[in-house]
């Protein structure tokens, strides 16, 4: 068991959150990761979702890694991947309808999320199964940690809403006689990527290491 | 003819791929270094969003859709919905039309494929092809016309803001940026304040032109909820596609009349 959970495993598993970050270091899977984040329930999902996707596929095509030839390899990674999403969507569409409605396209996007095709071709190719798995939950988790502060100030500011929650009061709203008003920039797409632009700012500052220079 | 026009510009500037559904983002932040590759990475997009979609929204009207294997099988095949498919199915045919392309291109125009080769590839896995092909199936388009058009202006679409965020990059070279944004941060923030203003087209509806004088269309979720048509589909619908749910509506109205 301590095998299992060797310092090089918890490495692979623990990295992807913060110092090898998939969105905001590597710059991977941002099209759902932006789109999805109005609110805390779908992104939460998502990060599930994605989270799922990686974990799988990647324990799967390690499985495979050594009967595939080269030159077939990502058609029969997209294979793979797009059966896993359909699981997952049609998971969705039975358990969480509502929410399965609200990530609309975004969920057959997981399909050609870069993270999921870049975890494929630089771990699970090279690795054996159980670092593939834990990679892939580390970086399906990495991807989901973002996505959740992203949504969270963004539903916030945007509704005054938590997970559906009402966190500012009802009377504080102008309506209602008061003097509070949301912040509609809040739930328009620009604002989430200024988000992730001033996470990119703060994570960086902490981790100079990881300034690009120019 | 309206309505082709309509659908054009709506999916060039109003439903930008980039700034109003952030499809096709890696490549977009990954490639836009210079305006040279950027401007070959969109033309690449272009071209195999403009042969995928008509071909997917083939198949997915003559194949995949509920009861759509009449045609072939006849009635018995009316209960036949094999649309929990069309995601295998759409990347099987992008991934196969991009190798198809690329071969093609390679004999018959070897400047472009020079011009294109190592970009087209890459095209497969860009969330921007996959993205049109679902936005086709969701939006229900009329005719396969409707839905080359689609794709064309999506593509367009996408290769003005690769571009222009290309162009900006190479300036912002120069500039003063805080150490911890430079690069990818700023350019995040950068796209943000682009698709600020490509929120300026969102009042646009060319069906609306002749027809009526200008509707004053509700695009800001977050003013008052009274003069709104219906405030609680606003709400349910995801804040980030603030224009489709109101363009459904007035594509009904327009076919009504």
């Amino acid at each position: 068991m301590s095998a299992l959970f060797s310092a090089k495993n918890r490495e692979v598993m623990l990295n992807p959150l913060s110092k090898g970050n998939p969105v905001i270091v590597l710059v991977l899977g941002i099209c759902s990761a932006l789109a999805v984040t109005a609110k805390l329930e779908p992104a939460i999902v998502m990060g599930l979702s994605v989270t799922a996707v990686t974990a799988f596929s990647n324990v799967i095509l390690s499985l495979l890694r050594n009967t595939i030839p080269t030159r077939i390899r990502i058609i029969v990674q997209l294979v793979v991947v797009a059966a896993l999403v359909i699981i997952v969507d049609q998971l969705l569409k039975a358990y969480a309808y509502e929410v399965s409605k609200q990530l609309s396209v975004y969920v057959g996007l997981i399909i050609t999320n870069c993270i999921i095709m870049g975890r494929i071709e630089a771990f699970a190719l090279a690795n054996k199964p159980w670092p593939s798995l834990l990679d892939g939950i580390g970086n399906g988790l990495g991807y989901g940690m973002i996505l959740v502060i992203v949504a969270f100030f963004r539903e916030l500011l945007g509704s005054g809403t938590l997970y559906g929650f009402r966190i500012i009061p009802e009377s504080w709203y102008m309506q209602n006689g008061g003097y509070y008003l949301n912040n509609g920039l809040m739930i328009m797409p620009a604002m989430a990527l200024i988000l992730v632009g001033l996470i990119i700012w703060v994570h960086r500052s902490r981790n100079k290491d990881l300034i690009e220079k120019n | 003819m309206e309505n082709l026009l309509n659908i054009f510009v709506r999916s060039i500037f109003i439903d930008n791929m980039i700034f109003a559904y952030f499809l096709g983002m890696c490549s977009y932040l990954a490639v836009s270094k210079t305006v040279k590759t950027s401007f070959g990475l969109g033309l690449a997009v272009i071209f195999v969003l403009f042969i995928t979609v008509p071909v997917n929204y083939l198949l997915d009207n003559y194949v995949l859709k509920s009861g759509a294997l009449q045609w072939l099988l006849g009635e018995q095949a009316a209960t036949i919905d094999l649309s929990f498919l069309s995601f295998i199915m759409f990347i099987a045919i992008i991934a196969a039309m991009v190798q198809l392309v690329e071969m093609i291109v390679e004999k018959f125009a070897p400047a472009l494929y020079n011009q294109l080769g190592i970009f087209l590839p890459l095209i497969a896995v860009n969330c921007a092809i996959m993205g049109a092909s679902l936005f086709m199936q969701q939006r229900n388009y009329a005719s396969v016309l409707e839905a080359t058009t689609f794709g064309l202006g999506s593509g367009i679409g996408w290769l003005l803001a690769i571009v222009l965020i290309a162009a900006i990059r190479e300036k912002l070279k120069y500039s003063d940026i805080p150490a911890p944004l430079r690069g990818i941060g700023i350019t995040f923030i950068v796209t943000g304040l682009m698709a600020i203003s490509f929120m300026s087209f969102l009042g646009i509806d060319l069906g609306k032109l002749k027809a009526q004088p200008a509707q004053t269309e509700n695009v800001m979720p977050a003013s008052p909820a009274e003069d709104m048509p219906n405030p609680t589909e606003m709400k349910g619908t995801p804040a980030d596609s603030p224009s489709t749910e109101t363009a459904t509506a007035q594509d009904a109205n327009t076919e009504a009349e």
